[in-house]
């Protein structure tokens, strides 16, 4: 009886650590004051400049561009990778393994450092291109390390089988593969997707000429203090997240059944 | 086959990213600015009069914008460096120089604030905004006016103040305490700073940064020192408070446009400086940003009330001891040094 208490008592405040910043920030977009620390009434009034602000407006945009393209560009190349590791001999895939986790392990700016000077030293315009470039780049390792232990769990045998009862290697991997590792797949774009939206050390060495993401824009507010404009965004953005989980979790029941 | 379907239309889309920028010949002028440091509104009025788009982009301290401007791949036609930066890139050669022949409203801006160190002849520079570093008080806790550095280490005040969490800003106040130049070259002097400094330590609430006005509005501190723009926006909501500009002297500061090296359009780059300096457009910046402005046209619309006080626009009298930041050069691992001795206490 008192163990169900504690218990339920436990998750409380785990989900209070969670969740109370969110609810803060939450309740202070509808503060009537640009403070953030004494409430002053209510008002909608952050929600209506939010949007009429073309610069945070424009930097939604490029952080969804970036996300949606580098996540979709990552993981393509990261599930092809992990294929091609999986088949690989043992002490060539443990190297390639270890290739693999550098950038993960690696501070992040010293990757955005490195990749600015590499785009530099090309000659390149920093900008949309080379920022999405770099989060392709760092969003790769993410997708081959939860695409492969998916390879691993699957029996060895089936691509052999597949092949020898005449599936050419492409119709094996859609019909038979992919299948299997759908799940990692969805891992690997869901967090390299998020880890994009995240990102603010890369994306601020590796853009330029007008090109700013959200991180950027709101980083660079410090000076002045963040407005509540960045708190209603940031509610609308926590509510969309939340709406598309209820909406997945749903349907995935209804399935289910 | 969705896979291939997806594959297809992410090339299309990349190839969209390319053609999207260029469309047709308008002249795109990249503005680099501190964040929400400019009326954005400006730029549709640029537009509409010149005809030149506005590609506008912020960072968060002077350092970030030298290292971009520095390591190239870029090409900003504008930036608006503070003092000290100003004189870094001067050296370095990172600025376009400007010809303020084809800026006749630079006639606007105040005297007082043309031809300073570091930049003697305004040959790259044009001011933009300026103001101090002080005390914000909360009139409510501390009865007492506030006119110097003393009371940062008057024991009565212990654990009621923040320090700022900038380093030649918090040594600044202790070289101007004792009487030395903040600009110092002097080890000894700085390890007077130093040592007064740590001294102070144990009273100090934080060293914090741009958290400061929240802590002064829910009262969980009563006094701190920040840069005059902070307790403008803090003043101007909430009456129970007051900023003080310390007899000794402090920090007086400047923001001034630049034209990079590097910039593709110095021509429409110079008819932007022009643009910013035009007294209407001087006071959609200022009512915007709430900073002190450079521009005497401005002044003149602006509302009768903010003149003279402390954390706008103070008496000429008040700023006697005042100094401007300069670039020291080498001489900036000295404090580097003494700062870290200071934080690891």
């Amino acid at each position: 009886m008192v163990g169900k208490w504690i218990k339920r008592l436990y998750t409380l405040i785990i989900f209070g650590f969670l969740y109370a910043p969110i609810a803060v920030l939450a309740v202070f977009s509808f503060n009537d004051s640009k403070s953030t620390a004494k409430w002053e009434g209510f008002t909608l009034d952050w929600y209506q400049s939010l949007f009429q602000n073309d610069y945070i407006m424009k930097s939604l945009y490029y952080t969804v561009l970036v996300a949606v393209v580098a996540s979709a560009v990552a993981t393509v190349i990261g599930t092809f990778a992990a294929f091609g590791i999986f088949y690989m001999k043992t002490w060539k895939q443990k190297a390639i393994l270890n290739v693999n986790s550098l950038p993960i392990l690696n501070p992040d700016i010293v990757t955005g450092i490195s990749l600015m000077t590499l785009f530099v030293a090309l000659n390149m315009e920093l900008g949309l291109m080379t920022m999405i470039i770099a989060h392709v780049t760092f969003c790769i390792p993410y997708v081959v390390l939860s695409v492969l232990p998916k390879f691993k769990q699957m029996p060895s045998e089936m691509l052999e089988a597949a092949l020898d009862l005449g599936a050419t290697p492409f119709y094996a991997f859609r019909k038979v593969i992919y299948p299997e590792i759908k799940p990692g797949i969805i891992t690997g774009a869901l967090i390299a997707f998020t880890l994009s939206i995240d990102d603010f050390v890369i994306s601020f060495f590796n853009t330029g000429n007008g090109v700013s993401n959200l991180s950027i824009a709101i980083y660079s507010m410090a000076r002045r203090g963040i407005k509540p404009e960045i708190n209603a965004l940031s509610t609308l953005m926590f509510i969309t997240v939340l709406i598309l989980l209820l909406v997945l979790n749903k349907r995935t029941k209804i399935e289910e059944i | 086959m969705k896979k291939v379907l997806s594959l297809v239309l992410l090339v299309a889309l990349m190839g969209t990213l390319f053609t999207g920028c260029k469309k047709d010949d308008q002249v795109v002028l990249n503005v680099y600015n501190w964040g929400d440091y400019i009326d954005e509104d400006i730029f549709d009025i640029f537009e509409e009069e010149t005809g030149i788009k506005v590609n506008y982009e912020t960072y968060a301290t002077n350092e970030e914008m030298y290292t971009k401007i520095k390591k190239g791949g870029t090409q900003y036609d504008i930036a608006i460096p503070s003092d000290y930066m100003i004189e870094k890139m001067i050296k370095e050669d990172l600025v376009e120089p400007i010809d303020l022949t084809k800026i006749p409203n630079y006639a606007n801006i105040d005297t007082r604030f043309k031809n300073l160190a570091f930049d003697p002849n305004n040959a790259y520079s044009v001011p933009y905004f300026w103001g101090t570093v002080g005390i914000i008080y909360n009139t409510n806790i501390i009865t007492e006016p506030v006119d110097s550095w003393n009371v940062l280490w008057d024991e009565k005040y212990a654990g009621q103040f923040t320090m700022v969490d900038s380093q030649r800003d918090s040594i600044m106040v202790a070289l101007k305490k004792l009487g030395y130049s903040m600009n110092t070259k002097s080890v000894a002097e700085l390890e007077a700073a130093r040592d007064v400094l740590i001294e102070q330590k144990p009273n100090v609430l934080a060293y914090v940064g741009d958290n400061v006005k929240d802590m002064l509005i829910s009262e969980e501190t009563a006094m701190a020192v920040v840069w005059s723009g902070e307790a403008s926006t803090v003043i101007q909501e909430y009456d129970n408070f007051e900023y003080a500009l310390p007899k000794e002297g402090s920090n007086i500061w400047f923001d001034n446009v630049v034209i990079p090296k590097g910039a593709k359009n110095i021509d429409a780059a110079h008819q932007f400086v022009d643009f910013l300096c035009r007294g209407d457009i001087g006071f959609k910046n200022a009512d915007y940003v709430g900073y002190a402005t450079c521009n005497t046209e401005t002044m003149k619309l602006l509302d009768p009330a903010l003149m003279g006080t402390t954390y706008a626009y103070p008496d000429d009298a008040l700023l006697e001891n005042f100094e401007i930041f300069s670039d020291p050069g080498d001489f900036i691992t000295e404090y580097d040094r003494v700062w870290t001795e200071l934080k690891a206490k």
